[in-house]
Order: structure tokens, then C-alpha cells, then sequence
């Protein structure tokens, strides 16, 4: 039987789309989608779809991969620091690392992140390039 | 064929990866001819792409020129021969990395090289005959090419998406259609095997030269068009040498169609070769150009149109990555890092 097909599913949004929430107590916007907000406490949101667009605020090489990225390593991990505010952490593509900078303009692409095996599910999701802008 | 409303190209998108390995590395591998190469050099998906995520990104590119709400898409159709499940669409993943799940249609198409502009006569169908105003076709594909065999040198990868809509929103309308298929089995890959099978020079005359050929002049003739009505032409492009060949049969110039002549820089591109020829015109294109699109995909058939640019294109082409963005961005690999890159090592 195909293991994970669930726990993925329920993150289609936020992997594929970037969907977080917006606090519609204070505004603050969060990624991934919070329960409880960080700012306020308040506990009402609405869905927010981030547009994708920051500067890398901070990166480094993953050299001994997790399980299930073995085949990506060496790789690029970053923090983007979004222009609606939250940061992120993933997965760098499209980019020699020795040309990361940080401060670079990012953007996100979807990409496939893993595969659950030989006969699994392919997960997809997102990841981070310079933008060239 | 023309639908009974007017429907048009309301945005368009290329996608191309960054990487890229010289016909001349290939020839080096497996001893073969230094000169004489059916292309320059080819593109190369990255370890984390597949036919999904190219067309995720190209059809974002597509929708940015559109501007419209994803949730107005009532198809999204992906054209390939390499879609990354056997079973399970390509298309809903697509759908849904849009924003366009729920009320749509999706569904994944298979006709060689063609599969593309099938995708894009269904979604003029869909829209001309007022079952929806906006339908999705994209075509883009991981070409797979047997090591050592003829086609490796040129199976690229990357391709197009193109949302098809109402005319008066269009970026350029369509005057017409037309297909032409036969059962001429010059190419194919039977259920479980990775590489296709071709028949060498049954891929000329028999397929791609018949095909494409008759369809055009069917075309030409029905719509009472000679190559000098129009500006540009794009045809499937599986190598340099067969659609300049098949150009001059019909009296094209070379200069109509060497802006969508992209194959000497990113390969075949199978399903995306045409498509993604023609989003390279479009990036240049006047008002008032007219467009030429033939595809080929074995097996066999061609698909023909023709297109107006509107006024429109010049406000909307810059919402989106240019065709030539993608062509510029090269990463140069050698074949250790193709054969990683493309699954071909041996791993014990």
C-alpha cells in the first residue's frame, strides 16, 4: 500500500501555491499557516497566497542529505526572507552555489522535492532561484 | 476547421532548464563523427524537474500574460510523452499549482510530438463552441534518447503553454485549423520500456515529410493562403535539418522561419518543439503578423494554424519571462553530469 498519500495531500496548498494565513486580528501574515498567531495570539485567519518574491536572507550546503534527498546532495538550503514579511526555509535550485549572495532577489519555483521510493508518490513543492531582477 | 465563436492565444509561456550538453560531448562519449551533428546542443532537466514542473512554470508565465483568475480555466491539458506517472494526471497537479483545481477539466495527452497541439485544437473547441471561456493546453517534454543511439544527440527538453480564450481578449486569433493523421509507425515506446524505438529514415519521407507536407498545403489551400501571406513559421523541429527542408518544399523563405528555429540550441523538445517555436515569435511579433504553426508527432499526424497578432500582444508580452530569457540562462554540463542528471548511472 502507498504510504504519506494523506499528511501530503493536506499540504498541496502551502507547497504548491505558497498559501499561508493572515492574522485577521493584527494583519500578520505567516508561512507556513499558523493556528495560533505569533504576534498577537489571535486565533482567526484567512488564507494568504504569498506571491513568492524575497531576498535570500541566509544559505548554506547540505552536504549529508536526509533520507530521501540522497540523490540531490551537495545542495543549497536558504532562507527567504518574503516580501510580505515571514521567512523560509527551503530547498535552492537553478543556482552554482558559489554564486549565492546574501541579499540576492529570490523567487519561488515548484520543483519536485523527493519521490516516496521507486513506486511511491512523487512529492512536489517549493523551492527558491535568483530572480535576476 | 474554425469554430463557430472567434477564439484566439490570450497568453502564452515558454519554459527551457538551465542546463545544457553539447551535441559534440555526446559524440565524444561513443566515438562518433565531429562534425555533421543534427544540432548544436541540447537542454537538460535538473535532478528536481520533470514534464510537471515545466509546465507548472510555463503555464504561470501563460496565465501572467493572460491576466485572469485561474478559477475561470475550465481545462488544463498537458501534452507529453513523458508525463512522470503512467497513472495519475499530470494535469491536476498543474491544475492545482495554478490555482485552478475544482471546476475544471484535466487530462493528460499522448501523440508523440504532437500531443501539444492536440491539446491546443481541443481547448479552440472547447472555447469556440461556448462550453468555456478559457482552456489551458500546454506542451512540454523530458525527451528520453537510448544512449548511444541516434536520438540522444537531440532529445531535449522544455516547451510551451498557451490559454486559449475569446478573441476579443486575444494576443492573436485564430483564422484556422486543420490535422491530417495516418497509422505510420515511424516511432514509439511500447508500455514499461524508457527509450523509444525508431525507424531511422522511416522517420523522414513516410512520416515527418508526408505528414507535415500534405497537412499544410491542405491547409493553404483550403484557406486560400500562399507562404507569402505570411511574416513567420514555426514547424516541428526534430532536428535542424527537416523543417528548413520541408519549409523550401512549400516556398517558405528562410527567413520566416528562423525565429522559431530554436532546436539547434535546446534539442527536441518533442511535444513542446513546435509550441515553444512559436512563443519565441510571439516575443517578437507585430500587430498584424501572421503565424504559421505545423506540428508533426509520429505515429503519425500534423496539426496546422494559422494566427493574427493583435494590438494587445505589445502591453502583455512583458508580464512574463521572455522566450530568450530561458534561451540565455545556459549552464554547460558534460556527459558525467547528463548521465546523472538524466538516471543513467548504475548505482552498485
Amino acid at each position: 500500500m502507498a504510504e504519506n498519500l494523506a499528511p501530503n495531500w493536506r499540504l498541496r496548498e502551502q507547497r504548491y501555491q505558497l498559501v499561508g494565513n493572515v492574522c485577521l486580528k493584527c494583519g500578520a501574515k505567516h508561512f507556513p499557516p499558523r493556528q495560533v498567531c505569533t504576534e498577537c495570539r489571535g486565533a482567526e485567519f484567512e488564507p494568504f497566497p504569498f506571491s513568492g518574491n524575497g531576498e535570500l536572507y541566509s544559505f548554506t550546503t547540505l552536504r549529508q542529505a536526509p533520507s530521501g534527498f540522497e540523490d540531490f546532495a551537495p545542495y543549497a538550503v536558504g532562507m527567504i526572507k518574503l516580501d510580505e514579511g515571514p521567512l523560509v526555509e527551503a530547498m535552492l535550485t537553478d543556482v552554482n552555489q558559489d554564486d549565492l549572495e546574501i541579499g540576492m532577489r529570490m523567487e519561488m519555483v515548484t520543483r519536485k522535492i523527493r519521490a516516496e521510493g521507486e513506486r511511491g508518490l512523487l512529492i512536489y513543492g517549493y523551492k527558491f532561484r535568483p530572480s535576476g531582477d | 476547421m474554425k469554430p463557430k465563436r472567434d477564439v484566439g492565444i490570450v497568453g502564452y509561456g515558454a519554459y527551457v532548464p538551465r542546463y545544457r550538453i553539447k551535441a559534440s560531448e555526446i559524440a565524444r562519449v561513443w566515438g562518433g563523427a565531429e562534425e555533421g551533428m543534427p544540432i548544436e546542443e541540447k537542454a537538460v532537466p535538473g535532478l528536481d524537474e520533470d514534464t510537471i514542473t515545466m509546465s507548472v512554470e510555463a503555464a504561470r508565465n501563460a496565465m501572467a500574460r493572460a491576466q485572469i483568475n485561474a478559477q475561470v480555466l475550465r481545462a488544463v491539458w498537458v501534452g507529453s510523452e513523458s508525463h512522470p506517472y503512467a497513472v495519475k494526471p499530470s494535469s491536476t497537479v498543474v491544475a492545482e499549482a495554478l490555482g485552478a483545481s475544482g471546476a475544471t477539466l484535466a487530462a493528460d495527452w499522448q501523440f508523440a510530438c504532437k500531443a501539444g497541439t492536440e491539446a491546443m485544437q481541443a481547448a479552440i473547441a472547447l472555447v469556440g463552441s461556448e462550453m468555456a471561456d478559457y482552456a489551458l493546453a500546454i506542451g512540454m517534454d523530458t525527451a528520453q534518447g537510448r544512449p548511444h543511439d541516434a536520438l540522444e544527440y537531440t532529445a531535449g527538453a522544455g516547451g510551451a503553454a498557451y490559454v486559449m480564450g475569446p478573441a476579443e481578449n486575444a494576443l492573436a486569433v485564430l483564422e484556422g485549423s486543420y490535422s491530417y493523421v495516418t497509422d505510420t509507425p515511424d516511432f514509439f515506446r511500447r508500455t514499461h520500456q524508457y527509450y523509444p524505438e525508431h525507424g531511422n529514415r522511416f522517420t523522414g519521407e513516410p512520416a515527418y515529410f508526408a505528414h507535415t507536407l500534405q497537412a499544410t498545403r491542405n491547409f493553404m489551400e483550403r484557406m486560400n493562403f500562399t507562404p507569402r501571406d505570411f511574416q513567420w513559421a514555426i514547424f516541428h523541429q526534430p532536428n535542424a535539418k527537416f523543417p528548413l527542408q520541408a519549409s523550401a518544399q512549400l516556398g517558405f523563405t528562410r527567413d520566416q522561419i528562423v525565429p522559431g528555429l530554436l532546436v539547434n540550441r535546446i534539442g527536441n523538445t518533442y511535444a513542446g518543439a513546435s509550441l515553444i517555436g512559436m512563443t519565441n515569435v510571439l516575443d517578437n511579433a507585430k500587430p498584424g503578423d501572421r503565424i504559421l504553426l505545423v506540428s508533426f508527432g509520429s505515429g503519425a499526424g500534423s496539426d496546422v494554424f494559422s494566427y493574427v497578432v493583435t494590438d494587445k500582444i505589445v502591453e502583455r508580452r512583458d508580464l512574463a519571462k521572455r522566450t530568450a530569457w530561458y534561451l540565455a540562462r545556459r549552464e554547460l554540463i558534460d556527459y558525467a553530469l547528463y548521465a546523472r542528471f538524466r538516471n543513467k548511472l548504475v548505482m552498485n
